[in-house]
């Protein structure tokens, strides 16, 4: 087995139990509060301790307001999720970046920006997107609370190991097309559950062009295809990007460290349980009509109809259409738009609001529509307000907010009112994900900004 | 130490969407708790009550032709988020197994570490059960968990369906995985020593 997945999961396998289970050692495990409450009680019921609390990183996400974070939270129930993280990371000296303070963040945003994420590592936190750090070259992926306490209790889990499967995206991609479009497309034509079971591996010239933030977008939607995580290969890119950072190896220790990644990856003859290859040239601005990520077309296609599909499949499509209030063989470009919704760790970093920033600027947000612009993390914020890309933002019509997860699954204050379309660059369109009834429209920055600006669905090139 | 999985033999609550996700099972705004009781009540929240609170009358749940411990639902349950919130609620609404053709990985992995059974069965079994369901509501399923078989009652179709050799033992002698890690401290410290 010697596909880069193989080389990271063989090298962490403390044990096998049985054919299939093994125990997997975990490097670092991110942690926030919403998943990990429910875990520290379970250690406490259990009188033990957290084995590796310097392997454990904890920052407020999920639930913390976007504006205001000097006051208290106001909401209840929020607040007190947010203050038993603190004390349960003071009572097992594990380091958290609270709210406001300069490292705090979106967690899958914060583990590469302060280089805690590395190549070569395994990761684990409660949340699903944390297949984003697989863009640097690692096995990351999201795990529940039991496994949350299973890793603060030994430093691993107990996993079936899953395949292995590699998507090539060959060539050069269109003008006008960013990584969220070739992750919506990617999922349109395998599906929520094309790479159930499998770890996937993205290659291929076009995915090796993009940032290493570009290739966060798409590792961290992975997920959305049911992969239990993603990855690419170390390279360059990575290593460029990691250089300097605050957690990263320095001085000798960082060559030593680039020379063990430069080994990181599946080598030529490396066999892949399922294989898939995409046209780069193919893919256009993406965009989702439907309830589940899946439900993507190019933004000037039509919504396609259920024809063709078996009788189970149809009648959940049919409920899809009718949730959104759209109907098979309309055009996605021209509908109307209330809400735009720019941020996540899908695309909440910097590369994201200087696309959307450079966009607008000179031009004027709808009147018709409300948009939220959240940064990923506090870093990403101070960058935004250094570019003078907060400016361009007000002067467009546009308030740059604190970060956190915001509208994205909209625990916060930050919810789509029922029935209103959202454009909102997160990962998820589910039923109610942006608030109860809610309709939300992935897409990528591009076509988050051409929509803010119009009011309705359309096509960024036209306007660039 | 949880309760122990043998068999199980109920009637079913049948749910024939596919791609159902832990949004829909467990919406986001009910993991406020720091605590892992109380999610039942919220179980499917926004397709089983409406705005105001009052249950929806066309959802299988606030249908009392419908009940038992097993649910049974459509292709690739529980995709989307990790929350292990959705294998609470589903657990504290009273089932002890969920039936459907494909599960998401994650959720497999909660529902497993809850006691909770994923049965995985062929699309053909599943459109059998949905279709004894729609026939007959007292239909029962019999699921043995040391043989790893699921039939439909009173019908010829019987299936093997696949857990872990680890697992399965997990699930009938009520142990979970903590205590396991735990035990094997020392090998993980080698662990960590010689690599």
């Amino acid at each position: 087995m010697n596909t880069l997945f193989d080389k990271i999961w063989d090298a962490h396998t403390v044990r096998m139990l049985d054919g299939a289970s093994c125990v997997l050692y975990i490097d670092r495990q991110y942690i926030h509060e919403v998943t990990s409450p429910q875990a520290f009680a379970g250690l406490r019921r259990r009188g033990i301790g957290v084995f590796r609390p310097e392997q454990v990183t904890a920052s407020p996400d999920h639930n913390i307001p976007t504006q205001n974070q000097h006051l208290p939270i106001s909401e209840p129930q929020s607040a007190e999720q947010v203050a038993t993280l603190e004390r349960n990371c003071a009572e097992n000296n594990i380091t958290i970046f609270p709210i406001g303070s300069e490292r705090n963040g979106i967690i899958h945003v914060i583990g590469p920006q302060t280089g805690l994420t590395q190549p070569g590592m395994t990761i684990v936190c409660g949340d699903s997107h944390t297949s984003t750090h697989g863009a640097l070259g690692c096995v990351a992926f999201g795990i529940g609370t039991s496994e949350v306490e299973m890793a603060l209790a030994s430093q691993c889990i107990l996993q079936s190991k899953p395949k292995s499967m590699r998507i090539n995206v060959e060539g050069e991609l269109r003008e006008g097309v960013c990584s969220k479009d070739i992750i919506l497309y990617i999922i349109s034509k395998l599906g929520t559950g094309g790479g159930t079971g499998h770890f996937v591996e993205f290659a291929g010239s076009a995915i090796r062009s993009l940032s290493m933030e570009a290739r966060m977008t798409i590792c961290n939607m992975s997920i959305e295809m049911g992969a239990r995580g993603g990855m690419i290969a170390p390279d360059e890119v990575t290593f460029e990007y990691l250089k300097g950072r605050e957690f990263a190896p320095k001085g000798e220790e960082w060559d030593k460290a680039v020379e063990r990644w430069k080994s990181l990856k599946s080598e030529d003859d490396a066999i892949f349980d399922k294989e898939e290859t995409f046209d780069a040239a193919d893919i256009e601005p993406m965009i989702t009509y439907g309830t589940n990520p899946g439900m993507g077309i190019a933004i000037n296609a039509e919504i396609p109809s259920a024809e063709g599909l078996d009788e189970a499949s149809k009648a959940s499509f049919d409920k899809a259409l009718a949730y959104m209030g759209f109907n098979a063989g309309e055009k996605m470009a021209g509908k109307r738009v209330d809400y735009v919704f720019v941020g996540s760790c899908t695309n909440g970093r910097i590369e994201d609001l200087r696309a959307f920033a450079h966009f607008v600027k000179g031009r004027k947000k709808a009147d018709s529509v409300t948009a939220w612009i959240v940064p990923g993390s506090k870093e990403v914020e101070r960058m935004a307000i250094e570019e003078g890309l907060r400016d361009i933002l007000q002067e467009a019509g546009f308030e740059l907010r604190q970060p956190g997860c915001s509208a994205c699954l909209a625990m916060n204050d930050d919810k789509i009112p029922a029935g209103k379309y959202c454009v909102a660059t997160s990962n998820r369109n589910f039923e109610g994900r942006q608030g109860p009834d809610a309709r939300t429209l992935l897409a990528g920055p591009l076509v988050a900004a051409a929509a803010a600006v119009t009011g309705v669905v359309t096509d960024p090139r036209e306007l660039m | 130490m949880r309760n122990k999985f043998t068999t199980l033999q109920s009637t079913v609550v049948p749910l024939p969407i596919e791609n159902i996700d832990t949004d829909q099972i467990i919406p986001a705004r009910f993991l406020k708790a720091t605590t892992r009781e109380g999610f039942g009540e919220n179980l499917f929240r926004d397709w089983r009550y409406d705005n105001n609170g009052e249950p929806k009358a066309d959802f299988v749940m606030n249908n009392a032709t419908y009940k038992g411990e097993i649910l049974v639902a459509g292709k690739n349950f529980g995709c989307g988020s990790s929350r292990e919130h959705a294998a609470w609620a589903i657990d504290g609404a009273g089932f002890r197994a969920v039936v459907s053709s494909f599960f998401a990985d994650i959720f497999r992995n909660n529902a497993l570490n809850n006691g909770l059974l994923p049965v995985t069965v062929s699309e053909e079994m599943l459109a059998e059960i949905f279709k004894a369901v729609e026939a007959n509501p007292a239909t029962t399923l019999k699921i043995d968990l040391s043989e790893q078989t699921i039939e439909i009652e009173g019908q010829p179709m019987k299936e093997k369906f696949d857990i872990t050799p680890y697992k399965k033992q997990c699930l009938m002698n009520g142990y979970d995985d903590v205590d396991y890690l735990v035990s094997i401290h020392e090998e993980i410290e080698n662990y960590e020593n010689e690599r």
